[in-house]
């Protein structure tokens, strides 16, 4: 059987599982559910430094950016100019061209403003940035990003953070089977059966932060999220039974007493 | 003294300090940050050239956790 691999913007992961780092109680756990959730790639954000406690550890002191691929993000930008000026910095800092753009476009939802994202996205990709984009899950928006250079498509499950799981399964279907570029469902899962479920629709993978870092117990979770996404991805390859209305029984009739 | 506004706030530094004195002062290392002065990305090869005159803006950011 061919190896089944996972290529995103020229690069191969060993897990389809992207975690994100914020939220977590401190650098130590986030550190602990990195590593439990056998990821080799994290989403991190950009912010200012702090210059009055300088003493305060930093993200960089737990995660080591030459061991696990780091993927900035854009979070709290709502036009194209933010996201743009975010990102160059990002690649200022550690040259990495690598990144996640997401344009938010209303305070309550944090949908994307897909208008400014698709906006972003041409000017990355013409810089030379490998861009990975948060989008809604709409097909023909998806379709148009990976026309202007997408790198991957992130569709939403659901809201950012609302644990509400999948929502819209037939659009995702949709996505997938037309996509060229790797689709990641990124926002709302809230469970790992959640990211099962995205990953036996045939998503090439998910990107959590709030289910694992708002679980009671995050790193337990962020090993349920390791086995949820291999077993979803096994479950997809392997290819699901057909589903019937009526029962078929499991055990012969011949030589039945 | 050259009065400037570091991170959106005022910071008063030694007359010709350039980007690299100012990152010294501060004990942050030029690995871990990226830095913008007066709107424009400044390259961590030019942190030495870039002496900061009164009134600049300068931001200095870093990663922190993000999903």
């Amino acid at each position: 059987m061919k190896k089944d691999t996972f290529k995103v913007a020229g690069k191969f992961l060993k897990s389809r599982l992207i975690v994100g780092t914020g939220k977590y109680k401190n650098f130590s756990e986030t550190a602990n559910a990195v590593k439990a959730s056998g990821a080799d790639m994290v989403t991190v954000a950009v912010r200012r430094v702090n210059i009055l406690d300088k003493k305060k550890p930093i993200l960089t002191d737990y995660l080591n950016p030459k061991k696990i691929i780091f993927l900035p993000n854009t979070a709290g930008c709502y036009s194209s100019e933010e996201a743009l000026r975010t990102l160059r910095l990002a690649r200022e800092m550690g040259g990495w061209k690598l990144v996640k753009l997401e344009v938010l476009g209303d305070k309550k939802t944090l949908f994307p403003n897909m208008i400014e994202t698709i906006k972003s996205t041409k000017v990355l990709v013409k810089e030379g940035f490998k861009v990975m984009v948060y989008c809604t899950d709409d097909p023909l928006l998806t379709k148009k990003l990976e026309d202007c250079g997408a790198s991957a498509v992130m569709p939403l499950a659901s809201p950012i953070g609302s644990g509400l799981g999948l929502q819209n399964k037939i659009n995702i279907s949709l996505i997938i089977k037309q996509s060229k570029v790797p689709v990641i469902v990124d926002a709302g899962i809230g469970t790992a059966s959640d990211a099962t479920i995205a990953m036996e629709l045939g998503c090439d993978g998910v990107l959590i932060n709030s289910a694992i870092a708002n679980a009671k117990k995050p790193i337990l979770m962020a090993k349920a999220f390791k086995d949820a996404v291999i077993s979803g991805r096994s479950s997809f390859l392997a290819g699901r039974m057909e589903k019937n209305y009526f029962a078929i029984p499991s055990s012969p009739s011949k030589g039945l007493i | 003294m050259a009065k400037i506004q570091l991170n959106g706030r005022k910071v008063v530094i030694k007359p010709d300090s350039s980007i690299f004195d100012l990152l010294k002062k501060l004990k942050l290392s030029q690995k871990k940050v990226a830095i913008e002065h007066n709107g424009s990305i400044i390259q961590k090869i030019n942190y030495k050239k870039k002496i900061l005159k009164n009134n600049d803006k300068l931001e200095v950011v870093t990663f922190i956790g993000g999903g």
